[in-house]
């Protein structure tokens, strides 16, 4: 019974990290139709971006003598304000300088230059000027306290903090795609550009936004990242993180690409998949679940649990 | 980018091409890979066999990755998947194969599998090793295509995008599904005694498959270049090669005109993965093990920007980069030796490869998207030829 709550928390937790980053996939494939392999690493730099803000500008967890010494409140929004800006700015650049030189080219193009863009951020980001080829430790931003006990089991306030702030960028992401003027926008570039721009809607301006929103919520995702695993900042181009980036995609795929409550879905389902199987199952074979539901997914159901299946329009 | 019907009637395969067609081709490939193996094998250094080893393995691997990134228009990123298939495979064959047939993994084969580095060799011209080599390899490429076929089958099914995605996945289920397979078996009487089942699920777990017997040379390596590069040739000028043009140019189209899509790309597909498994083998036995940790997506990368670079569709320009990107990373590491030995320690230069490897790859997307030489080969190249007029590219697809 532990072991059952446990789980769910944790992949409950995961889960929405990976659904966090998966909208970012999500929501560019479903305006660009094309994948962003260069996501993942916006998260990854959204979580070296929270340890720089919180290390070195904020000096916190430096202090040796007493390296849990809760930091103050006001540090965790700071920081994630932060890694959410430097995220959608760099999100803003990489579309303006590498897919926008492209938006006309055949899709398979595209995909090789967002390869590129992704490994280019790797391997600059594990340079010694940025972020260096060591992993580091974030330091804690919340007190290391559990908020309840239910029927034997501990629940972390951590866990809580990440599962409340995830669900609570989706409704503000579900408010803005589909109460607001701008979300209309980007839900009409998606379903037509060409039309979208007839309609005197400023297509480049939505198409940065959508990078720009899906950048910081990935940031988001790093963030709350480094504060489940405070000593998962693995090098920037780790494995490790490629992992976790492709987990994302897979649940975007999963959801039905281009379908924004389908990346949601899929982020929770891969997650919880992720850790039963670890739990109840084989832990050796972690990766192999995810990428087999992929699998079967994509022979039974291409377009995604969520997703309707289009034919391809000549 | 041009299309294949809209280019002009000369860049078809001319009479001087034509010419050659039945067995010459065969016969000057393995003049060819005797004379690399022993004239000028002896007189290279190890390193320098070593360089041109790993020069015939990348073309293998490149231009079998151009059938499906290529001509296909498709995308696969688990490339390096197939080459781990089918290096286990070989390596199985190989090693449990020496086991049952001489009682140890020790060298069995004749002159054309030495390497005059490990010494003075006064064997047979051909022995059985040879044989059991040349059935690994085979097996290792055979491995692959059926993993292919499994692969490819669901995923051709749908846009190009999804293949992409599937043999990103591939490849990782393939690295831990071998990882976690059984050590290795080292005892003679052990390996008598397991049953060929047993045997083909004991690949060394994560220490990787070890202690293989060195079997690659010049010879193999660059006999199985020119097998390579005579199917895909021949494969490009025929009506299936048509059809992959077509199928990368307008699927839809394609269709239109009567091309099996789903078909067609599958057995691209299929015939891609055997070579990336032959590949394997060769690779295996050169440095005389295999880990699939070494053949990850990174590998996967190294062979698409050898294929984005030469060009999508061009059989001798992946070749070339194939050879000029394995011999980059020796070139640099040289020039970065030299210029840290005169910088202070606190400037020392990192390895910049993978950096120079990505902007190359983004800049040349967006500069030049078909890649250094596009459809074109090297044999299309006639510079005594007046420049045709009608040499421009057509429109841009919408």
């Amino acid at each position: 019974m532990t072991k059952l709550i446990q789980t769910l928390m944790d992949g409950t937790a995961v889960g929405g990290l990976y659904a966090l980053i998966a909208l970012g996939y999500t929501m560019v494939y479903g305006i660009l139709k094309f994948i962003n392999f260069a996501h993942s690493d916006v998260f990854v730099l959204g979580a070296w971006m929270s340890w720089v803000v919180a290390v070195q500008l904020l000096g916190l967890g430096l202090d040796a003598a007493a390296p849990t010494t809760p930091a103050p409140v006001w540090a965790g929004p700071l920081v994630l304000v932060a890694a959410m800006a430097t995220c959608g700015a760099a999100g803003f650049l990489i579309e303006r300088l590498a897919y926008k030189p492209l938006r006309a080219a055949p899709r398979l193009n595209v995909l090789i230059t967002a390869i590129g863009v992704s490994l280019l951020l790797q391997n600059t980001g594990q340079l010694r000027v940025f972020f260096g080829p060591y992993p580091k430790r974030m330091p804690p931003l919340l007190p290391e306290r559990t908020l309840v006990e239910v029927a034997g089991v501990k629940v972390p306030l951590v866990d809580v903090v990440v599962i409340g702030m995830v669900v609570g960028l989706m409704l503000g992401l579900e408010w803005l795609i589909f109460r607001t003027k701008l979300g209309r926008g980007m839900r009409a570039v998606s379903y037509s550009p060409p039309t979208a721009a007839l309609m005197g809607i400023n297509v480049n301006a939505i198409v940065s936004f959508t990078f720009v929103l899906g950048s910081a919520l990935a940031a988001a995702a790093g963030f709350l990242y480094g504060m489940k695993y405070p000593a998962g900042l693995k090098q920037p181009a780790d494995a490790a993180w490629v992992m976790l980036g492709l987990k994302a995609f897979v649940a975007a795929v999963v959801g039905g690409i281009g379908n924004v409550r389908g990346a949601m879905f899929g982020g929770f389902l891969i997650g919880l998949l992720e850790f039963f199987g670890v739990a109840y199952l084989e832990p050796l074979y972690r990766d192999v679940y995810v990428f087999s539901l992929l699998i079967l997914v994509l022979l039974f159901r291409p377009a995604g649990l969520l997703g309707r299946a289009t034919v391809e329009k000549v | 980018m041009a299309t294949r019907a809209s280019l002009p009637t000369g860049s078809l395969p001319s009479r001087w091409t034509l010419l050659p067609r039945n067995g010459l081709p065969a016969a000057v490939g393995i003049a060819l890979a005797l004379g690399l193996h022993f004239w000028l094998q002896p007189a290279m250094s190890p390193f320098h066999t070593k360089v041109m080893l790993d020069s015939g393995i990348n073309i293998i691997l490149a231009v079998s990755l151009t059938l499906v990134n290529g001509f296909t228009g498709q995308f696969s990123i688990g490339h390096a998947g197939f080459m781990a298939l089918g290096g286990y495979a070989s390596a199985a064959i190989m090693y449990y194969g020496s086991y049952r047939l001489w009682g140890g993994p020790a060298f069995a084969g004749g002159v054309l599998s030495w390497t005059t580095s490990q010494g003075a060799f006064d064997g047979p011209w051909l022995a059985g090793g040879d044989a059991l080599f040349v059935v690994a390899c085979l097996g290792g490429g055979l491995v692959a295509a059926v993993a292919g076929y499994l692969v490819g089958l669901p995923s051709l099914r749908l846009r190009g995008d999804y293949l992409a995605i599937v043999t990103l996945g591939f490849g990782e289920i393939v690295r831990v599904v071998l990882q976690s397979s059984r050590y290795q078996l080292f005892d003679a009487g052990e390996i008598a005694r397991a049953s060929p089942l047993h045997l083909a699920t004991t690949l060394g777990g994560s220490l990787g498959f070890i202690s293989l017997p060195f079997y690659t040379t010049l010879f193999w390596v660059y006999l199985f270049v020119g097998v390579t590069l005579l199917v895909t040739y021949r494969i490009k000028y025929s009506s299936y090669g048509r059809a992959f043009l077509a199928i990368r140019e307008d699927e839809v189209a394609a269709e239109a005109m009567g091309i099996h899509t789903t078909r067609y790309k599958v057995r691209a597909f299929v015939l891609s993965a055997f070579f990336a498994g032959i590949a394997g083998a060769l690779y295996a036995h050169s440095i005389g093990s295999i880990n699939a940790t070494e053949l990850g997506f990174q590998k996967s990368f190294d062979l698409i920007i050898m294929v984005v670079l030469g060009g999508m569709g061009s059989i001798s320009g992946s070749a070339l980069a194939a050879v000029l990107l394995t011999m980059l990373p020796e070139v640099l590491r040289k020039v970065t030796e030299h210029i840290n030995q005169v910088l202070p320690a606190a400037y020392a230069l990192p390895d910049l490869r993978m950096i120079i490897y990505s902007l190359a790859l983004i800049l040349m997307m967006i500069l030049r998207p078909q890649g250094l030489f596009g459809l074109h080969e090297i044999w299309d190249w006639r510079p005594w030829r007046r420049p045709r007029p009608s040499s421009k590219e057509g429109p841009p697809r919408p």
